[in-house]
C-alpha cells in the first residue's frame, strides 16, 4: 500500500511538473494488450550455443505458431527475437525493453542459465511467463522459483540421474569433471556429484572453463593426472564438442571412461562417430523416436537446410504450442491466468509425452537414455542414437519442493 | 586579445549568449525525451556519456590514456549492487558508496601508475584492471559469470519509488548533470588549466614549480569516482552488474567513445556514447547483429582517419574557421 501510494505520488509530481502527466497513465486493459500476441525469442544466436537453440529456435516457434493457425482469438500472433550472446546484462535488458516497450507477453529461448536468471527477475516482476526451452539449471524451479516459470525441456537433475546413476551402479567410482564455469555448469556438477556420492562414488577433482573455451588442453590434463575412471563434461554446445575432442586427443578417452552430461544432437553430429560412438547420455528427444517426431522433425529439416533437431527446438516449439491454447481458452494474454490454465492442463504432442506441467514450473515428460551409434553402425548422418530406456517424468526430475507450490 | 575582443563584441550583440541557450535547450530535451524515447535505453545512454566524460577528463583535459576504467565502472557497480542488496540502504546512498569506493580505487592506481607515461601507464593501467576484473570474476558476493542479480533499485530519499521507469529516468537524469557539473567545473578551473597545461608541455610545467603528478594523480581520481558513479547508477537501472562493466572491452569502448565524439571538448564524449549506443542498440535485433564489432571498428577507423577532431571537434573547428563570431570552437 504505501508502495503504491509513493509511486502514485513521484508519478503526480513528476508528471504534473513537467506537463508530462499522460505518460504515467496506465494503458487499459483489454483481452489480449495491443490486440495481438507476441513472443520474444531470446537466445544466443552464433556463440556456442547458438546451434543447439539459435536462430532455429525462432524456428521452432514461428512453426508452433503457424501450427496453430497464425492467430488466437481472432488477433495476429507475432514472433520477435534478439541475440543475448550469452550475457546477463544484455538479455536482462533485452526482456526489458520487449516487455516495456514492445509488448512482448512470453519469452521462449532462453538457452545459458546465467542469462536466463538475469531474464526471470525482470519477467516475474512484470508478471510475464517464461518458456525456457534451452536452459539446464534446476535453480528456476526451487531456489528462484516463481509462479510465471515454465522450465520445459530438461534440467541439471534429470541428466544427473539419468546419466551418472546407471554408470556408478556398473562400477564407474572415481570421477572427475570438466565443468563450465557459470550457473548452469555449477548446478549440474553439484547435482551429479550428490547422486555420485549417495551411490559409493568419489569425486576427485573438478577443473572449472570458462564459457566458450576453445583450449581445453590443460584441463584435460588435470584429468589425466587425476587418475579418475570417468570423466563428466558439465558443459553444452560447442564447449562439450571442444572438451570431448580435446580428450580424445591427448589419450583421455582411453583411460577414462567419457561422459557427456547434456548433449545436444547437433554437438553429436558434428563429432566423429569414432570419438563420440557408444556413449551413453540422457536427452528429451530424439527425431527419429516414431512417426509424429519423424514427421515434425522433416518439416524442421526443410526449414533449416537440414540442421537436425535438438530436444532444445521441439521444446520451443511444444511450450510455444501450450502457451497459445491456453491463450485461446482463457481468451487472454494476461501471465498469471495463462500460467494457472498450462498447469491444469496435460501439455500433449510429438514432444511432450506422459506430460504435466507441475504446479512449480517444472515440465515433467519420459526421458530417454540413449546410446550414440558407431560409424558402422549409422545409416546416414542423421542416425545418432539408440534409444535404451525410458525415464518416466516423475522419476527422471526431482520431486517439487513446498515452498515453490503455485497452484 | 584579438580573441578577447571578439569574444567580448559577440557577447554584446546577444542578449542571451549562444552557449547559455544551447544549453537550455539541450537541457530542456533531456527533460522531455522520455515522452519519445524509450527512458531504459536514454539511461543507458546518460550512464555511458558520464562515463566517457569521466574517461575524456583525464584523456582529453591531462592528456593520460588510461585503458582501465572498466575498473572503475564496475567497482561502482558492484558495491553499490551489494549495499543495494544486503543493507537496504537508499539508492542515493548507494550510488556516494560506488562512487567513494571507486575514489579510492582510483587512488590506488593513481599511486601506482602516474609515475609512468604514454604507454606504459596505459600498460600499467590495463594490468590492474584485469587484476580487477578477475578478483571480480572469482570473488562469491559478485555471482561470477552469472553477474550480481536481483539489485533493488529502491526508494529515493525513502520516498519516490524508482522501480517506476519514468521516476528513475529523472534520478539518472540529475545524477549526471551533478557528474557532468563537476567535470564542467574541474575544467574550468584554475586547476583544470593546470591539467590543460600539463598536457600542452609537462616540463614546463614542472619548471613552472607544479608538482605535476599530484595534480595527475587528483585528476585520476575526480574520472575515476566519477566513472564509479556512471558504474552505480548502471546498476540500478538494469538490476543488475556483470562482468561485461569490468571487461577490457568496456575500457577499449570507453576509447572509442571520447574518440568519436571529439577528445578534449566537453560534449564529445556525450555525442560518442549516443552514437555507440545507437549502434548497438539498432544492429542488436536484425540480421547486422552479428557484424556488430566490424561495424564498430569500420567507424573507428574512418573517425582516425577522416575526422581526427570527432564529431563535436569538427563541428567546433569548423564554426570557428567559419563563423568566429559563433563562440564556438574557442580554445579551451
Amino acid at each position: 500500500m504505501n508502495d503504491r501510494i509513493s509511486r502514485t505520488l513521484s508519478s503526480v509530481v513528476l508528471g504534473s511538473a513537467l506537463g508530462l502527466a499522460a505518460l504515467s497513465a496506465p494503458a487499459s486493459q483489454a483481452s489480449l494488450s495491443d490486440d495481438r500476441v507476441r513472443l520474444g525469442v531470446l537466445a544466443d544466436m552464433s556463440g556456442p550455443y547458438g546451434d543447439l537453440c539459435g536462430k532455429h529456435c525462432v524456428e521452432a516457434v514461428n512453426m508452433a505458431v503457424e501450427d496453430f493457425g497464425g492467430q488466437v482469438l481472432g488477433q495476429p500472433i507475432d514472433v520477435i527475437s534478439a541475440d543475448d550472446q550469452n550475457k546477463p546484462d544484455l538479455g536482462s535488458a533485452k526482456a526489458r525493453e520487449w516487455i516495456e516497450s514492445q509488448g512482448v507477453d512470453a519469452i521462449n529461448g532462453l538457452v545459458a542459465s546465467s542469462v536466463v536468471g538475469a531474464v526471470a527477475q525482470v519477467a516475474n516482476s512484470a508478471e510475464k511467463p517464461i518458456l525456457i526451452s534451452g536452459a539446464g539449471s534446476n535453480t528456476f524451479t526451487t531456489k528462484t522459483c516463481s509462479p510465471f516459470n515454465a522450465h520445459w525441456t530438461y534440467d541439471v537433475v534429470a541428466l544427473a540421474r539419468g546419466t551418472v546413476s546407471p554408470l556408478v551402479k556398473s562400477g564407474k567410482k572415481k570421477w572427475f569433471f570438466i565443468t563450465a564455469d557459470y550457473a548452469f555448469g555449477h548446478a549440474l556438477e553439484n547435482v551429479a556429484t550428490g547422486i555420485i556420492e549417495s551411490n559409493g562414488g568419489t569425486v576427485v577433482g573438478s577443473a572449472k572453463a570458462p564459457l566458450g573455451t576453445t583450449d581445453y588442453s590443460s584441463f584435460v590434463l588435470q584429468a589425466i593426472s587425476s587418475g579418475a575412471d570417468a570423466v563428466a563434461l558439465a558443459n553444452a554446445g560447442k564447449d562439450f564438442v571442444n572438451s570431448l575432442k580435446g580428450a580424445s586427443e591427448f589419450g583421455l578417452s582411453q583411460q577414462a571412461t567419457m561422459v557427456g552430461l547434456l548433449v545436444f544432437a547437433s554437438d553429436t553430429r558434428s563429432i566423429d562417430a569414432d570419438i563420440i560412438g557408444n556413449m551413453r547420455l540422457t536427452t528429451g528427444f530424439y527425431w527419429d523416436r516414431d512417426e509424429a517426431t519423424r514427421v515434425w522433425s522433416k518439416r524442421f529439416m526443410e526449414r533449416t537446410d537440414g540442421a537436425v533437431p535438438t530436444m532444445a527446438h521441439a521444446g520451443a516449439y511444444s511450450s510455444t504450442l501450450h502457451y497459445l491454447k491456453a491463450v485461446a481458452a482463457t481468451g487472454t494474454d494476461d501471465g498469471a491466468t495463462v500460467m494457472k490454465h498450462m498447469k491444469a492442463n496435460a501439455p500433449d504432442d510429438m514432444f511432450a509425452r506422459h506430460a504435466t506441467l507441475r504446479a512449480d514450473g517444472r515440465m515433467a515428460y519420459d526421458m530417454y537414455q540413449v546410446r550414440v551409434k558407431t560409424a558402422a553402425e549409422r545409416s546416414n548422418r542423421n542416425d545418432l542414437y539408440e534409444i535404451e530406456n525410458v525415464i518416466p517424468g516423475d522419476q527422471a526430475y526431482a520431486a517439487m519442493i513446498p515452498e515453490c507450490d503455485f497452484k | 586579445m584579438n580573441t578577447l575582443v571578439r569574444s567580448a563584441t559577440a557577447g554584446l550583440r546577444l542578449p542571451l549568449s549562444q552557449p547559455h541557450l544551447g544549453s537550455a535547450l539541450l537541457l530542456l530535451a533531456a527533460l522531455l525525451a522520455p515522452a519519445l524515447i524509450y527512458p531504459v535505453f536514454l539511461m543507458k545512454f546518460l550512464c555511458l556519456a558520464l562515463f566517457a566524460c569521466a574517461f575524456n577528463l583525464m584523456l582529453g583535459f591531462v592528456g593520460m590514456l588510461s585503458f582501465g576504467h572498466a575498473a572503475f565502472l564496475s567497482t561502482g557497480g558492484y558495491v553499490t549492487g551489494y549495499l543495494m542488496i544486503n543493507s537496504g540502504i537508499t539508492p542515493e546512498l548507494g550510488v556516494l558508496a560506488g562512487t567513494a569506493a571507486s575514489a579510492l580505487l582510483g587512488f590506488l592506481f593513481g599511486k601506482l601508475s602516474v609515475k609512468r607515461e604514454g604507454i606504459y601507464f596505459a600498460m600499467v593501467t590495463l594490468a590492474l584492471s584485469q587484476l580487477v576484473f578477475f578478483f571480480y570474476l572469482q570473488a562469491p558476493f559478485t555471482g561470477g559469470e552469472n553477474g550480481m542479480q536481483g539489485i533493488p533499485r529502491g526508494h529515493l530519499f525513502g520516498l519516490i519509488d524508482l522501480s517506476d521507469n519514468l521516476a528513475m529516468y529523472y534520478f539518472v537524469l540529475a545524477v549526471f548533470l551533478i557528474g557532468f557539473g563537476i567535470i564542467f567545473r574541474t575544467i574550468h578551473s584554475p586547476f583544470g588549466q593546470i591539467l590543460t597545461a600539463i598536457r600542452e608541455n609537462e616540463p614546463r610545467a614542472v619548471s613552472l614549480g607544479y608538482n605535476v603528478r599530484q595534480y595527475k594523480l587528483l585528476a585520476f581520481v575526480i574520472s575515476a569516482a566519477l566513472a564509479g558513479m556512471a558504474g552505480a547508477t548502471k546498476a540500478l537501472v538494469f538490476e543488475l552488474e556483470s562482468l561485461t562493466d569490468a571487461h577490457w572491452h568496456m575500457s577499449g569502448e570507453v576509447v572509442l567513445m571520447t574518440l568519436l565524439g571529439g577528445m578534449g571538448t566537453v560534449f564529445g564524449p556525450v555525442v560518442g556514447a549516443a552514437i555507440l549506443v545507437a549502434i548497438a542498440t539498432l544492429f542488436s535485433g536484425g540480421e547486422l547483429g552479428n557484424y556488430i564489432h566490424i561495424i564498430m571498428g569500420f567507424i573507428f577507423v574512418t573517425c582516425v582517419l577522416a575526422f581526427r577532431r570527432g564529431v563535436v571537434g569538427e563541428f567546433g573547428h569548423f564554426m570557428h574557421k567559419n563563423f568566429p563570431a559563433s563562440g564556438f570552437g574557442r580554445p579551451q
